[in-house]
């Protein structure tokens, strides 16, 4: 079975030279494929272009020709506003609670999973699988469920109405995903390499720090950029905790701010747009990391 | 512990040990259990009192707001709109993704860029995206229009507001969100499934069909159970993107279980109630991922893994 798949490999599927797929004769298939793939990518897109050229129209032209698809003319007062004028400032402090939210979050999740990773990958303990277990149960149950018993922890402890009181239960969450992620990460990283720091004189904790946090750089970002989706994106914990429009986050300020504006649609499109500028902004920059991160953790049965 | 450090040589290097495994789990332990195990028991013991979540604990009822959750039509409705969004999600959303992830598994031009554009949803927030759509599928709005535009003017709905339609409309956008999602995973599994594998199959004299139903579904197993796992978790707990565009109504028509576990705890102060409800998806995720984990486990002994067959 061996030999003959190995054949079959040098035979038939060994990858095209650089180009030559370019001057291959386009079958009908790929012409099948083009069409399909291109619908598709039609109805992702249309809706996030309607938004962005939707937030240069009137609400005149948004109401009265829903489907033309250039605003004439063209109206920049809406963004301009939300980004320096009538409501810069409830955009600008959203987006700052959002960023020190996410900021305190990661930063806990990252740190903390990462010395628990450690601790799982490379010393050997009595109950150190059963602790292992209990971190991956956080995998299998939605954590709504833990929400309506968080709010009266937080209120107890008088986090309420405070960003911290968010930050703190959104790196709990995180915590079991990037545990799952960062261990088979340490495991790889070569026992030497540890005895040698160790008779060199490094500390458990200077092994930690000096030489396998920066050989595991890759698989850090990977886990960062998990978690700052996640925190970003969080809608229900935000909802619960925070009790003032000062402390709203972006995604619970453009829920109110399409109940405040519901007549001015246009208004309504350019602050959305505007608010997701950075979470696309960052998906750009960090695709391969949040691609590589999700195959990492599909690998995992 | 003192008895241990009483000897010394080995004994010292093991209490090493012990500390720094201490202070190393020490804190994500800590976090992890105060935020997210905790309040899971918690969620069990408010469950049998009848609490507005201020006043002492102490009105113990039992068993009586589970009584009261399965007796209360809107929160039926609740259970049977989850269940509806996970039959949907393995019926169309999965087997979509996995349409296009087997489209994407082979190089051409353009490859990376449409990979690109279909993962863009993921990193929307549900929020965001929900509110985006409201102004799509208001009346004579984008969607409507379209239709209109393109003589298909008899297909134009209430979207959001017919309640025999609105769960259809909070489908597809969440397909429209997350498709993505599970085409990355499943893309990334069938990278990983030699293709020799395949073309040793049609040499053989197997059709495409069977070559792709006996020797690449089955060996995508593993990423597929992922992939169907998660998808169930997520419409267990369903509820940004429909608070956002519908708050569960109309009449109920759309509501969620974490719909109603929110009104109740929140905006009802019934805490003791919300916390029931809270345990009840719980059981839904446990009982579903037992029962999923027989079916796969029978499944993988047989030698195939089909989600869609069943």
């Amino acid at each position: 079975m061996t030999t003959i798949t190995s054949t079959k490999t040098s035979a038939i599927s060994r990858p095209p030279l650089p180009g030559a797929a370019n001057r291959r004769r386009v079958r009908p298939f790929d012409l099948v494929r083009y069409v399909i793939l291109l619908i598709v990518a039609g109805v992702i897109l249309i809706p996030i272009g309607y938004a962005i050229l939707g937030g240069f129209k009137s609400n005149n032209q948004l109401v009265g020709d829903p489907v033309s698809v250039f605003p004439s003319p063209w109206i920049l007062s809406n963004y301009t506003d939300v980004v320096l004028g009538a409501n810069a400032l409830v955009f600008w402090r959203e987006a700052a609670n959002s960023l020190i939210i996410a900021t305190v979050a990661v930063t806990l999740t990252v740190g903390l999973a990462s010395l628990a990773a450690f601790v799982f990958a490379r010393i050997v303990f009595p109950g150190r699988e059963a602790i292992y277990t209990l971190f991956t149960l956080g995998l299998l149950f939605p954590s709504a469920v833990a929400i309506l018993p968080l709010y009266i922890l937080i209120r107890q402890v008088g986090l309420d109405g405070n960003l911290l009181g968010v930050a703190l239960p959104q790196a709990a969450f995180g915590l079991p995903l990037t545990i799952i992620i960062l261990r088979p990460f340490f495991k790889s990283i070569p026992v030497e390499l540890e005895d040698a720091a160790k008779i060199d004189g490094c500390s458990t904790f200077g092994f930690f720090w000096r030489i396998l946090l920066p050989l595991a750089r890759p698989a850090l970002a990977t886990v960062s950029v998990l978690a700052i989706v996640g925190t970003w994106n969080a809608f229900l914990l935000p909802l619960i905790l925070l009790n003032g429009a000062d402390q709203w986050t972006l995604p619970l300020g453009v829920m109110n701010f399409a109940t405040e504006h519901v007549s001015d649609q246009a208004r309504i499109l350019a602050f959305t747009v505007i608010s997701i500028m950075p979470a696309i902004a960052f998906y750009v920059i960090a695709e391969k990391q949040i691609v590589g991160g999700l195959t990492a953790g599909s690998v995992k049965g | 512990m003192s008895a241990i450090s009483a000897r010394s040589g080995v004994d010292a290097r093991s209490r090493a040990k012990l500390r720094t495994v201490t202070l190393f789990l020490l804190p994500a332990l800590v976090l992890y259990l105060l935020f997210v195990l905790f309040p899971v028991v918690q969620a069990a013991h408010y469950s049998v009192f009848k609490w507005n979540g201020l006043e002492p604990l102490d009105n113990f009822v039992g068993l009586k707001n589970y009584e009261t959750a399965f007796n209360s039509d809107a929160f039926k409705t609740a259970v049977s709109n989850n269940l509806l969004i996970i039959v949907l999600s393995l019926a169309i959303q999965i087997p979509f993704s996995l349409s296009l992830a087997l489209l994407l598994n082979r190089r051409f031009p353009g490859r990376a860029a449409f990979r690109l554009i279909f993962f863009v949803p993921y990193v929307l927030s549900e929020a965001i995206t929900g509110v985006v759509f409201t102004l799509l599928l208001q009346p004579h709005a984008l969607v409507d229009g379209s239709l209109q535009a393109a003589g298909l003017g008899g297909l134009v709905q209430h979207w959001l507001a017919d309640t025999g339609i609105v769960m259809i409309t909070m489908f597809v956008i969440i397909t429209w969100k997350y498709f993505g999602f599970h085409m990355i995973l499943l893309l990334a599994g069938l990278q990983g499934i030699p293709r020799e594998l395949e073309e040793a199959a049609l040499i053989d004299g197997a059709g495409r069909w069977q070559a792709f139903r006996y020797i690449t579904l089955p060996l995508l197993g593993p990423t597929l159970r992922v992939s169907v796992f998660l998808s169930m978790i997520g419409s267990l707990q369903l509820f940004d993107m429909v608070w956002v565009m519908t708050g569960g109504g109309p009449l109920n028509a759309s509501n969620t279980m974490a719909i109603s576990m929110f009104k109740a705890g929140i905006k009802n102060q019934q805490m003791g109630y919300g916390s029931a409800l809270a345990v009840i998806i719980f059981l839904f995720a446990l009982v579903l991922a037992l029962a999923y984990q027989r079916f796969v486990l029978r499944r993988d002994v047989e030698g195939a893994l089909t989600v869609f067959n069943g």
